[in-house]
């Protein structure tokens, strides 16, 4: 036996183990969603659910509210790395730490934490009827996709602050310094020597945030809405709460396939910027 | 430094203080204070309690802790064995191969966790293996999301290391399982750690395939808060979370004094 087929015999047993626990269960979401449960195969379940109101609200609640979450961590999150990193304060480091720490926490925690904030007899109805003497308080947003968007931003803004902290770590300061030297002011050495180096870190940030957004359930289940539903929380409610294991697995074909697209982009994006 | 001006430095950290305590502090203070409450319809929450942690740390709850942590142990161990194999045997490959192997272990990230429990629930309730119903269900689907995590900062740090402490080991005369063993190893053992205790926080917070798949006498944690919250203890739900994320930090402490040790030596 050769070195290099000893070497591939060596990769074997991980991969027989992925291909047992996850390969051929993911083959089999592929068979049901082509098998209606009147048996035989065709591709009924798909006509079905492509046709059915649930799905294509899920589909287009999906797919806006994933883009603009991920907008919008890159907004606050590119602002907030900035001024960590270049404008420097005590307790800055210790910031840092916090998000490290936050990042191990589940996302559903958000949530449940909205839902004091701004639930209906939550602290700021709350003190919205203690001033004004109303009966009920203004914030209702939280049960609509509105409430989601701020739980997603929230809670994945800290993935695109860190590779952005480690790429101005890598920044010379003393580029600042010069361009600043010349008489540049902060806009302008944001755009000409920041964001320049920034723009990787940023693209693979921005990339994974939109597949973690895309395939986020933990929120959405938590906000409790029946009125937001994404594909994620579809595949849960058709497989487990109706039973309906060929229209599950189909949502889950359409998610699988959108997710795994983009996320082949971010890997690619990643790669060429180093990351 | 950035800006020079007093005036612009304190306005932007007064703005970053504004975006980031309400945004980050507040969530995890809020359910921190909530978890010791029985109201809160104003500022403050009132009714002030520790009912909920009496109930949070017995009965039904300790069990769903024990769950939690049993599965979160054993899901992190067999993911850091599958992940460290791979990425290990991966780097001897040729560039190619590797490339496949490497898209293979990270696609679990891509697949939402939700498909890969209903996976995982349409593949093992038929046979030949049937896990359905079985603690081993859970197990199986936790392990197989972290095992990305653990593939891809295994391989991350195998890239980092130095290849002349295994060539001069080698020259030496040392066989590959040696090398293996006394050099590699040791030398990987802090990137091991760090692995570990990512794949025990995510396993210990994981909702979406735990949801599809677990079974009656088998409910973790977070499956626990999710009824809590359904049914409107929010407090109770909240002193649930504190107990959850109070574990997860304690075992993430554990492991990281792991590895300032090893990377003593």
């Amino acid at each position: 036996m050769t070195s290099s087929t000893r070497r591939l015999l060596w990769a074997l047993p991980p991969v027989a183990l992925l291909a047992v626990f996850f390969l051929y269960p993911l083959l089999l979401v592929v068979r049901q969603s082509v098998q209606p449960d009147g048996g035989g195969t065709s591709f009924e379940p798909y006509t079905d659910v492509f046709a059915s109101g649930a799905f294509r609200d899920a589909l287009w609640t999906t797919v806006w509210l994933a883009p603009a979450a991920t907008v919008g961590c890159l907004v606050l999150g590119f602002f907030l790395a900035l001024v960590i990193a270049f404008v420097p304060f005590r307790g800055a480091k210790a910031v840092a730490k916090f998000i490290d720490v936050f990042l191990s926490f589940p996302s559903f925690l958000i949530t449940l934490a909205l839902l004091f904030i701004y639930g209906t007899v939550g602290m700021a109805n709350g003190v919205w009827t203690d001033v004004t003497g109303a009966a009920e308080g203004p914030f209702r947003f939280l049960t609509t996709p509105w409430g989601v968007l701020l739980a997603e931003i929230t809670y994945f803004t800290p993935f695109v602050i860190r590779p952005l902290l480690a790429a101005f770590s890598h920044l010379d300061t003393a580029q600042l310094e010069a361009a600043s030297s010349l008489g540049a002011r902060a806009p302008r050495i944001i755009r000409q020597v920041i964001l320049p180096e920034a723009l990787p870190a940023l693209a693979a940030g921005g990339s994974l945030v939109l597949v973690l957004c895309l395939n986020e359930f933990g929120i959405v289940l938590f906000t409790g809405a029946k009125g937001v539903t994404t594909l994620p929380t579809l595949v849960y409610s058709k497989a487990i709460l109706e039973s309906d294991y060929p229209g599950a697995c189909v949502v889950a074909v359409v998610n699988v396939l959108i997710s795994v697209g983009l996320y082949g982009l971010y890997r690619v994006v990643s790669r060429r910027a180093g990351a | 430094m950035l800006v020079h001006s007093r005036g612009t430095r304190w306005a932007l950290w007064t703005l970053f203080l504004v975006l980031f305590i309400p945004l980050f502090a507040l969530p995890l203070l809020v359910v921190l204070a909530a978890s010791f409450a029985t109201h809160w319809s104003s500022v403050l929450p009132s009714d002030l309690t520790t009912a909920h942690y009496s109930a949070a740390t017995r009965g039904e709850a300790l069990q769903a802790l024990t769950t939690s942590l049993v599965t979160a142990a054993a899901a992190s161990l067999i993911a850091l064995a599958a992940g460290t194999w791979a990425a290990l045997s991966a780097a001897s490959l040729p560039k190619r191969v590797r490339r496949v192997l490497d898209a293979l272990f990270v696609l679990p990230v891509a697949v939402p966790s939700v498909v890969v429990g209903l996976a995982i629930l349409v593949a093992f309730s038929q046979p030949p293996i049937l896990l359905n119903g079985t603690r081993w269900i859970v197990i199986a689907a936790h392990a197989v999301l972290v095992t990305a995590f653990a593939y891809q900062s295994v391989s991350a740090a195998i890239v980092r290391l130095d290849p002349a402490y295994e060539q001069a080991a080698a020259s030496l005369g040392a066989r590959p399982s040696y090398v293996l063993w006394r050099v590699k190893l040791p030398l990987l053992l802090p990137s091991l750690t760090a692995a570990a205790g990512l794949c025990f926080a995510l396993s210990m917070g994981e909702l979406s395939a735990t949801m599809m798949l677990y079974p009656p006498d088998w409910t973790p944690l977070p499956v626990l808060i999710y009824a809590a919250t359904d049914r409107g203890s929010l407090f109770a739900g909240s002193a649930l979370a504190v107990v959850l994320m109070t574990a997860t930090l304690l075992v993430l402490l554990a492991v990281s004094r792991i590895r300032t040790k090893a990377s003593y030596r």
